[in-house]
């Protein structure tokens, strides 16, 4: 019964890391950069629903609204200002701009929220189902992780399958020239795809902080780069592969806590990451791109 | 007689000859300087060195590093550790660092081989997170790895202190810990020394047949394939070299406080090595020197901005990116350029 109460955390953390996940993998697949900045926007997310439910006393659902709105208009204007004068430039200097992001809403979270941990009061109460007498305990936090990954999961493959702009997003991951010949605004694209990654990250933020309640200016970095690795795990610009890559990502670390050593849960995740890479060189679901010369 | 050079020598020796002028200017002005930015110049030395071994890996061989400060750390561990262990059999400091330094080097260049084995064989991003995975995966077994000495040698466990050291004995490395009362042998000359080695091993390396070797890999690695160079070779000379400065580097940074902990080689320290590479120029070496030493100053330079220093450090990196980088404002700035006057004129 202990396994199967690992198991359901270990999903339920997986479930965060796939939401986060998808903002990293959907950038990547339409801007093909490394949003540094990603786990940084969890983190206002997490601060901005706090701060509408425990000062302002608003209703929980309307402190992630709230959450939402502000991370994605954070996102656009970000895009806006950082990434797109940088659309020709070499990789490596929009990374380090991201980078730079990173820093900029870390030091001014710093400043306008001070370091001082907040406790995070969780959106949706500390209630919990137990089931064979109390062998068996679920949070009702995990439950509803898990069905909100589910549901972004099915808006999303819904989204990019049938929407005119799930389309454009689509073609502009393959091929943006041939996309912009045939009459699809790039820009609005890319800066959409952005919209959406961080509206996805505050809900991520709020759902980490409801789970593992400290709030600290930091609090993003860590599950950023988990994130990261998820996705690549599963294959970067692979929306499924993001979702499994942070799946696995959350049951393994979990289960590395619960079996191997507590201390050094972090170094198996990344080690089971190698493993996996070596074997397929692109990620669980990704596309092996054959060069050619 | 007049010295004819070509372009690469003369840009070489330009190089040298900055590394020793700083060298002798901050000797000479060392009365007036600062307490604090004193103690920087150890640290600036450690990173340069850093920078530029990164140098070696991301614009010589053209491969996203993310966990340079992996390297670092096991340098930093095993050099102090050496050098504690050491303490009693070499009394004279100097050839204690230089003994630490080079145990730093070869075991951060063993764990550079190790890890180049299944990370060279990736391309790309994929590259960059493996590499990324093993920074943490270095930082966690650090965190809990515990060394100790006693007549009968060393003496290691991990996750707890299972020593067992005999009658005399001294704990090393104490887990998260990390290593506490350091001698703080390392010197600025020392720091300079080691600046000056990294830049004729790097400059040798990439002047040579190996590193237009590893150049050509870089620029298209079918190309170099075709014509017969053996890539992985060639790579995993690159990288190697690179981690074991990157280890020296450590040493050097460790033995200049009186404890260190795996920590501090997390990844952020790597960014921010890559930040210098970057903003330095991808495989200029002065440029590392140059952006190494002005950024790791900048943040002790800006603190009459008190609390805001760091967010001004963010939004100084965001600026100098895009006015380097955007096409638009790249001509703008260049209109005021002399050179281009004199062009438009002629």
């Amino acid at each position: 019964m202990t396994f199967l109460n690992f198991l359901i955390s270990g999903i339920s953390l997986g479930s965060i890391y796939a939401i986060i996940a998808l903002g990293y993998t959907m950038v990547y697949g339409i801007a093909k950069m490394l949003n540094f900045a990603h786990g940084d926007v969890i983190m206002v997310g997490a601060y901005i629903c706090f701060y509408a439910v425990s000062r302002f006393s608003l209703p929980p659902l309307a402190g992630v609204v709230l959450a939402m709105l502000v991370c994605t208009v954070l996102g656009m204007l970000v895009e806006r200002l950082a990434y797109k004068p940088l659309r020709a430039a070499p990789s490596l200097a929009v990374l380090i701009t991201a980078i730079g992001v990173s820093y900029f809403l870390q030091n001014t979270a710093l400043l306008l929220w001070s370091s001082n941990p907040k406790v995070f009061p969780s959106v949706v109460g500390n209630g919990k189902i137990e089931m064979f007498g109390g062998q068996l305990t679920i949070s009702h936090v995990t439950i509803v992780t898990i069905a909100a990954c589910v549901i972004i999961m099915l808006a999303l493959t819904w989204f990019t399958g049938n929407t005119r702009m799930g389309k454009a997003m689509r073609a502009c991951s393959e091929d943006k020239g041939a996309a912009q010949l045939m009459g699809i605004n790039v820009n609005a694209t890319i800066s959409m795809t952005f919209a959406i990654g961080s509206g996805l990250a505050a809900i991520a933020g709020v759902l980490l902080c409801s789970a593992y309640p400290t709030l600290v200016p930091t609090t993003g970095s860590m599950p950023g780069i988990k994130a990261f690795t998820a996705a690549v795990f599963g294959g970067i610009g692979s929306i499924p592969g993001a979702l499994l890559g942070g799946l696995l990502l959350g049951v393994i670390e979990i289960f590395a806590k619960a079996y191997i050593s507590t201390q050094l849960s972090d170094a198996v995740v990344f080690a089971v990451l190698i493993v996996v890479l070596l074997v397929k060189p692109a990620g669980l679901l990704g596309k092996q791109i054959h060069e050619k010369v | 007689m007049k010295l004819k050079l070509n372009k690469t020598t003369r840009k070489n020796f330009a190089t040298y000859g900055v590394v020793i002028l700083a060298y002798v200017l901050l000797q000479v002005m060392k009365g007036s300087l600062s307490s604090s930015l004193k103690g920087m110049l150890v640290p600036i030395c450690a990173y340069v060195v850093m920078a530029i071994s990164l140098n070696l890996t991301v614009g010589i061989l053209g491969e996203l590093s993310l966990g340079h400060a992996g390297f670092m750390s096991v340098g930093a561990f095993t050099g102090v550790t050496a050098a504690i262990a050491l303490q009693n059999v070499i009394p004279a400091a100097p050839l204690r660092l230089a003994v630490g330094l080079a145990v730093g080097a070869a075991f951060a260049g063993i764990a550079g081989f190790l890890i180049g084995i299944p990370v060279l064989r990736l391309n790309g991003d994929y590259l960059a997170i493996v590499t990324l995975a093993f920074g943490e995966i270095i930082k966690s077994i650090f965190n809990n790895l515990y060394v100790g000495i006693d007549k009968n040698g060393m003496q290691f466990s991990l996750l707890s202190d299972k020593t067992n050291l005999a009658e005399g004995g001294k704990l090393i490395i104490e887990g998260p810990m990390g290593i506490g009362g350091i001698q703080k042998i390392s010197t600025f000359t020392a720091g300079f020394i080691l600046v000056m080695i990294t830049l004729i091993i790097v400059f040798n390396l990439v002047n040579s047949r190996a590193g237009r070797a590893i150049m050509a890999i870089r620029d298209n690695h079918i190309a170099a394939e075709s014509i017969g160079l053996h890539v992985t070779h060639y790579k995993m000379m690159a990288f190697v070299t690179s981690a074991a400065l990157a280890g020296a580097a450590g040493t050097l940074f460790a033995m200049n406080y009186s404890t260190i902990m795996a920590n501090k080689f997390d990844f952020n320290t790597s960014i921010l090595v890559l930040v210098f590479v970057v903003l330095g120029g991808q495989g200029n070496m002065l440029g590392s020197i140059v952006a190494a030493a002005a950024l790791t100053v900048l943040p002790e330079m800006l603190r009459t901005f008190a609390d805001y220093r760091m967010l001004v450090y963010a939004i100084v990196l965001i600026l100098v990116m895009l006015t380097t980088n955007n096409a638009t404002l790249r001509s703008w700035f260049s209109r005021f350029s002399l050179k281009n006057r004199e062009k438009e004129a002629a």
